[in-house]
């Protein structure tokens, strides 16, 4: 899906040229170290594992936009990944007693060979039946999940140790693991943000644009579509597997299709396509869900109205809503 | 008495019967999203909302007003229905123009609020709803018992399916409604009024889910969340059908719920996502559904 309305007819509005020059533009790189200099300090501030969900949720909305805001792919179903590798990178450091970036890492290979099979399938539809596609293998992994034997069942995996960072470094306090969930989810960033802007960011972008011209310039189409499917798996895996770090815990929750609705909520609010937005949009999501907690129920319909407010008044996001105020893509 | 692969009869049957009952409420709620999709080419996430907002609107006439199943079983499709215009008025009419991912995004925030307020009033335990006075019981087949509310869901989802597609395949009516499909512009040029049939339309799919829904009350408790998850199915069984034909809906509807049925008595562990694997095994042979045009 463009984030510009695609009335037949309208041109798309007009947007400042990208850049030629190789490299980040200069305000793209100020916000980074912004945003890198806060992250350093945030755990001095606020709960760390608070911070340390939002960055998981930042790296989850990121990989989610680089399928739909860069890819034009409406997947419902990102949570199987996300889920799927939260369970194995726990089931990983509890059972076997892997170090945990060898938890993560097996984590988001499953995520990514399980985005590879339902990618594979799912691609043969557009539109509209690409997304109920991915909803239903979704609902499918769920199941599998609510039954498997090594995810618990309704119980989930709980009290996931904390081993040590490559068994030596000691990952206990959440101040030590804070600088390693940095480090994946900025770096994991920083690395979704070098693919959307390489060449094959821009093939995509074509794709998205025009699927039809695209593959009369001799694109492969399928096999783009296919591998920018498999690369959003895998991140949003990263932050699952992170994600079960942190809170020691792997559960149904993560696997259910709220999880895909939440991650579409958080993407669409912060501005699809956008670099910064699903980062604001995570942010803004989880901080409400943490301060709304009290509200039980009531943070759903919440979500339901920022759904109906976004999509009926304010398609952009806020990052989108910004960057057009500054004239400059956010 | 014989066994088929060392299965008792009495058993197969059973599961055959309920697998029957959820391809009713396969067929139904699928010829709905497949009524709405055609004509506003949007796909109604709020489907299972509406289907358990009709199942809560039987309870509440029972339970506040005093009124029974068979009223209920029109005025709650009727109520429900209306909600829905009023929704397609004001909400899901202003993205016509747009990407039709939006009406889906837009639809689930609606099944978010719908299902988010009744939780909240209701909780998730479920609200019982007797079956009516007059089907109460059952019929000895000799090799079954069949209870005479499953029966009547079968007789009646089948009723209703087969008056849609008779209005929509053999009427004026249907005429106009397939034609607008196919080119709402000239349509209209004839001097028809396209965007009200499209709100009626809308409404009517509603109301089918609606439908569903009251039919549903007795046999599943009423819950909050009772469509959510039968939506996800749904839509399978929609990729499975392709949406381009009436018929094609109702038939992959019930197709799948008796498969399902099946699939409970041989290899039970598989039922829950049978219909998934379908889903896979049609994408790879062929991708735009078994009745579907490709698109």
């Amino acid at each position: 899906m463009s984030v510009t309305d695609n009335t037949p007819g309208t041109q798309p509005a007009a947007r400042p040229p990208m850049p030629r020059s190789v490299g980040m533009p200069m305000h793209h790189k100020i916000i980074f170290a912004v945003l890198l200099a806060a992250l350093i300090v945030l755990p001095f501030l606020v709960y760390p594992v608070f911070a340390m969900k939002v960055m998981c949720f930042a790296l989850f909305a990121c990989a989610f936009n680089l399928l739909l805001g860069f890819g034009g792919l409406l997947s419902f179903g990102h949570a199987a990944y996300f889920g799927m590798a939260s369970y194995v990178a726990a089931h990983c450091a509890k059972v076997w007693g892997l170090t945990p970036e060898l938890a993560i890492l097996a984590g988001t290979a499953v995520a990514a060979a399980l985005g590879l099979v339902i990618g594979a399938l799912a691609i043969r539809r557009q539109g509209i039946y690409f997304a109920m596609v991915t909803l239903a293998f979704a609902q499918m992994v769920y199941f599998f999940a609510l039954q498997a034997g090594f995810t618990g069942g309704e119980d989930g995996i709980q009290s996931v140790p904390r081993n040590d960072l490559f068994g030596l470094i000691p990952m206990r306090s959440n101040r030590a693991l804070y600088w390693v969930v940095l480090f994946i989810t900025f770096g994991g960033i920083l690395a979704l943000y070098r693919i959307t802007h390489s060449p094959f960011g821009q093939v995509l972008k074509a794709i998205r644009e025009n699927e039809p011209r695209a593959v009369s310039l001799g694109y492969r189409v399928n096999r783009y579509k296919l591998i920018v499917f498999v690369l959003s798996a895998a991140f949003a895996g990263l932050a699952g597997a992170t994600k079960s770090q942190v809170f020691q815990l792997a559960s149904l929750t993560d696997v259910h299709w709220t999880m895909s609705g939440e991650v579409v909520l958080m993407t669409l609010l912060g501005g699809m396509g956008t670099v910064f937005g699903p980062i604001v949009g995570a942010a803004v999501v989880v901080t409400m869900q943490n301060y709304l907690a009290y509200l039980g129920a009531w943070v759903t319909v919440i979500q339901g109205i920022i759904f109906v407010v976004g999509v009926l008044l304010f398609r952009e996001g806020i990052v989108g809503v910004l960057s057009k105020w500054l004239r400059k893509p956010l | 008495m014989f066994e088929l692969l060392g299965v008792p009869p009495q058993v197969l049957m059973g599961q055959l019967l309920i697998g029957l009952i959820n391809g009713s409420f396969y067929a139904v709620l699928s010829l709905g999203l497949a009524v709405i999709f055609g004509l506003l080419n949007i796909i109604n996430f709020a489907h299972g909302a509406q289907y358990m907002m009709g199942a809560f609107v039987a309870w509440m006439l029972l339970n506040y007003a005093g009124i029974g199943y068979w009223p209920a079983l029109i005025l709650s499709p009727l109520i429900v229905g209306a909600i829905g215009i009023a929704l397609e008025r004001t909400m899901i009419a202003r993205l016509y123009k747009l990407d039709h991912l939006y009406g889906l995004l837009l639809t689930f925030g609606l099944a978010l609020i719908i299902q988010g307020i009744f939780r909240n009033y209701y909780g998730v335990s479920g609200l019982p709803y007797q079956i009516p006075g007059t089907l109460q019981g059952g019929q000895n087949l000799g090799f079954m018992f069949l209870p005479n509310y499953r029966g009547w869901v079968i007789v009646a989802s089948l009723i209703v399916c087969f008056g849609t597609w008779f209005m929509i395949e053999k009427t004026r009516l249907g005429a106009y409604l397939r034609a607008a499909t196919e080119n709402p512009e000239l349509v209209g040029a004839f001097g028809i009024n396209v965007p009200r049939m499209i709100t009626l339309t809308y409404g009517f799919g509603v109301g089918l889910a609606a439908f569903a829904g009251v039919l549903a009350a007795p046999i599943y408790s009423v819950n909050p969340n009772m469509g959510a998850d039968l939506i996800i199915v749904v839509f399978a069984v929609v990729v499975i059908g392709g949406m381009g034909s009436i018929m094609g809906a109702i038939l992959t509807g019930f197709g799948l719920g008796i498969i399902e049925g099946l699939t409970r008595v041989f290899y039970p562990e598989g039922s829950a996502v049978v219909i998934f694997v379908i889903m896979a095994i049609v994408l790879m042979i062929k991708p735009e559904g078994l009745f579907g045009k490709s698109a």
